[in-house]
């Protein structure tokens, strides 16, 4: 009898201790330890300047910035670095790529890069992910997303360590319009519910491109965008081809306008570009209800969000150049090209 | 028989209902800490998560366009790491300030006036008012050990110098004591939604002026403890023997903020004064450096600031205790922090300017700057 009543103790009141722990536990966990605490600090306070491990690979000779004396007076001279909201301008001569890298690789970010591979274009892909796989964000966590309506034409690339190729199936449309327009909205509904899972930073790039130099780390921020070429030098915001017909929500009036960018490569945090392709999708959606398209479509939402929301780097058209187009002497380095292409041979519309 | 049946069912279900409770809760817990630790891999370089990097612009605000081939040639505008170095004319003010006065934040300022140097207060107070951020709600705290000394500052117009009067409460190190004074009647006043509020707080006198300096940190550290929960304001540590000239305003924040130090920005790294010696936490070697910081005038976003702060109070105590002293005291630690956590911005030597250098062409304005003095007048132990 004894033994009994000593076991059934026992027996009772573990279960209640643990639910006592199982509140106190609920009750204290969020408090416990502040958002920025342990991690951040443990870093620098164990980094003893004795040895310094973490300094070796901070500031190496290999960069292009000459490493001998950084003068605040010395740069580019021919061309804006900073936008009028102190937004970095990236061109190649005003940052150090090796100091750049050494901080966004300690972070070790996943990047997803959103691509549209649709009919014909799939003739594309090889020549963009050979090119990407030599320059484009090089020792970083990279994912291809390809949206795609013809799985069997992605191309096997050798790929280098840390990247993958993710294929995202979608249907097939008649009209070139079409397919512009479904980017918005496949990137929507595939960034919400996938890739937001996956990737820290997402870039949206146009499949019909080639890389020629390096496009790396300089280019992360919670919003880049990447200035048009056509439009960089003289042209006065009431030039620009921003969307003018005040009937769609695109819509900026003639004064008003920072540049114009382009929506052939953009990229940002995932939650920033995720609500910016849900309002190029939304707003392009409400444009149809209204029987209206805006001149160069999602371009022209991206402007205007990006007039309001402005980006946290403005890339120089560096960042998308046109093999149509002549190189002028600002442009000291093409980092990513546009194909010449014959529009009535891959369009599903013949280009019309 | 039948009772132990039913204490051991009984029992039995308890068993599992703290089971289910342990899972559901541990995995919770590792939830949370999967959150915690994403963002702080977002973080880690220098600038913040948050609302900050939201620059929403009103709409159709009238600015003149921007210009991508024409700016000012004659210095650099941003740093090899993309942080914005910032001179007059490479920003416009006017959209800065649409962007960041919906934000509500509140700027946080921390002076320290030991000893004689609550004579250069007034005049701090005074030009703040004028200069630095106005129309933004601003909160200096003074840290002081004479705070009878603490001057009545008249109101500029636009502001109100808000100031309650409390009973002292008692902490551990510290006293907080604020001076009292009410608005004066005046019939243009109007009741505004910006004002800056004064905050006093008691430290205790120091005998050499190195230890005044090395507290700092400390001090700063604790401001930002007491303020942490809410983390979207911003923190700036100023000299106060300076004053302001011109505008100090939306386009200084970051999540990181430095200095160029006016008498370094031109000189070579190799004449840096950093702390050279090996064996201080402080050190640099040659070879090492962006620019050379002052340690007079620094901000950020509070965690930032935090961790900045809480960083070098820790080197600074442990080469103490090793019987070492940096040549620039907390300025060399916060020139090695700011090395190895690379700011989010650089302000130029407008920013903190010297009154006895005479003006070089590349300053257009001079917005902060330290005023002449006589060190054997003002330091306990000049």
């Amino acid at each position: 009898m004894l033994r009994c009543i000593y076991r059934n103790h026992i027996l009772i009141g573990l279960p209640w201790l643990f639910i006592f722990l199982g509140f106190l536990y609920i009750y204290r966990g969020p408090s416990i330890s502040p958002l920025y605490g342990s991690d951040t600090n443990i870093i620098e306070t164990k980094s003893e300047p004795l040895n310094g491990p973490l300094n070796k690979g901070v500031c190496s000779d290999n960069g292009s910035w000459r490493v001998g004396d950084l003068k605040m007076q010395t740069g580019r001279t021919d061309v804006n670095s900073v936008t009028n909201w102190n937004a970095p301008l990236v061109w190649e001569g005003t940052f150090d790529p090796v100091v750049i890298d050494a901080i966004y690789k300690k972070m070790d970010p996943r990047v997803a890069v959103v691509l549209f591979a649709v009919g014909k274009y799939t003739r594309f892909l090889k020549g963009f992910l050979e090119s990407a796989e030599k320059y484009f964000l090089v020792g970083f966590r990279v994912t291809y997303y390809i949206f795609t309506d013809n799985k069997g034409d992605v191309p096997t690339i050798k790929l280098g360590k840390g990247r993958k190729i993710s294929v995202v199936t979608i249907p097939s449309v008649n009209r070139w319009q079409e397919v512009v327009l479904g980017r918005m909205k496949w990137a929507t509904i595939t960034i919400d519910k996938q890739i937001r899972n996956e990737a820290d930073y997402l870039y949206m790039m146009d499949i019909d491109s080639v890389f020629h130099n390096d496009f790396g780390a300089e280019s992360l921020s919670p919003l880049s965008a990447v200035l048009h070429r056509g439009y960089y030098k003289n042209t006065r915001r009431d030039q620009f081809p921003y969307e003018r017909r005040p009937k769609s929500m695109a819509y900026i009036p003639t004064d008003e306008g920072d540049y114009y960018y382009t929506a052939a490569v953009w990229g940002g945090y995932l939650e920033d570009m995720y609500r910016l392709v849900k309002y190029c999708y939304t707003q392009s959606e409400e444009d149809a209800k209204n029987d209206i398209e805006a001149v160069w479509q999602e371009e022209s939402h991206l402007n205007k969000y990006l007039l309001y929301n402005k980006p946290t780097k403005v890339l120089s058209p560096e960042y998308l150049w046109s093999d149509y187009d002549k190189i002028p002497a600002d442009i000291k380095v093409v980092r990513i090209s546009q194909l010449v292409k014959n529009y009535e041979e891959v369009r599903p519309n013949g280009g019309h | 028989m039948i009772h132990l049946i039913n204490v051991k069912s009984l029992t039995a279900v308890l068993v599992i209902l703290g089971v289910l409770f342990l899972y559901s809760f541990l995995s919770y817990r590792t939830s949370h800490q999967q959150n915690i630790t994403a963002e702080n891999r977002l973080s880690a370089d220098v600038v913040a998560v948050g609302n900050e990097f939201h620059l929403v612009a009103p709409e159709h605000l009238q600015y003149e366009q921007p210009s991508i081939v024409q700016g000012r040639i004659d210095v650099v505008a941003v740093t090899p790491w993309l942080a914005p170095i910032v001179w007059e004319g490479t920003f416009n003010p006017v959209l800065l300030d649409s962007i960041y006065k919906p934000k509500n934040i509140t700027i946080i300022a921390t002076v320290f006036a030991v000893g004689k140097y609550i004579m250069f207060l007034k005049r701090f107070l005074e030009t703040a008012e004028q200069h630095f951020f106005v129309g933004f709600k601003v909160h200096i705290y003074v840290f002081t050990d004479r705070p009878n000394e603490v001057p009545p500052v008249t109101m500029a117009s636009g502001r109100r110098v808000n100031r309650t009067r409390k009973q002292p409460k008692r902490s551990n190190t510290l006293t907080e004591f604020a001076t009292g004074l009410f608005p004066e009647a005046n019939s243009d006043k109007k009741r505004l939604h910006f004002f800056l509020q004064l905050i006093v707080r008691l430290v205790p006198t120091a005998k050499r002026w190195q230890e005044i300096s090395a507290r700092r940190m400390e001090l700063i550290q604790m401001v930002i403890e007491e303020q942490l929960p809410n983390n979207r304001n911003y923190i700036f540590c100023l000299d106060v023997d300076s004053q302001f000239h011109g505008r100090w305003g939306s386009e200084s924040l970051g999540g990181l903020v430095a200095v160029t130090h006016p008498g370094y920005y031109r000189d070579p790294r190799s004449k840096f004064p950093y702390e050279r010696r090996p064996s201080s936490r402080a050190y640099l070697a040659p070879g090492e450096g962006d620019f050379y910081y002052c340690g007079g005038a620094f901000g950020g976003l509070l965690q930032e600031v935090h961790h900045l702060a809480k960083t070098c109070r820790h080197n600074f105590e442990a080469d103490a205790q090793e019987g070492i002293e940096a040549a620039w005291q907390e300025e060399s630690h916060l020139n090695r922090y700011m090395w190895i956590n690379k700011p989010s911005k650089v302000l130029s030597p407008e920013y903190l300017w010297q009154d006895f250098k005479p003006r070089n062409p590349e300053v257009h304005i001079v917005r902060f700057s330290g005023v002449v003095k006589n060190y054997a007048d003002i330091r306990p132990n000049a």
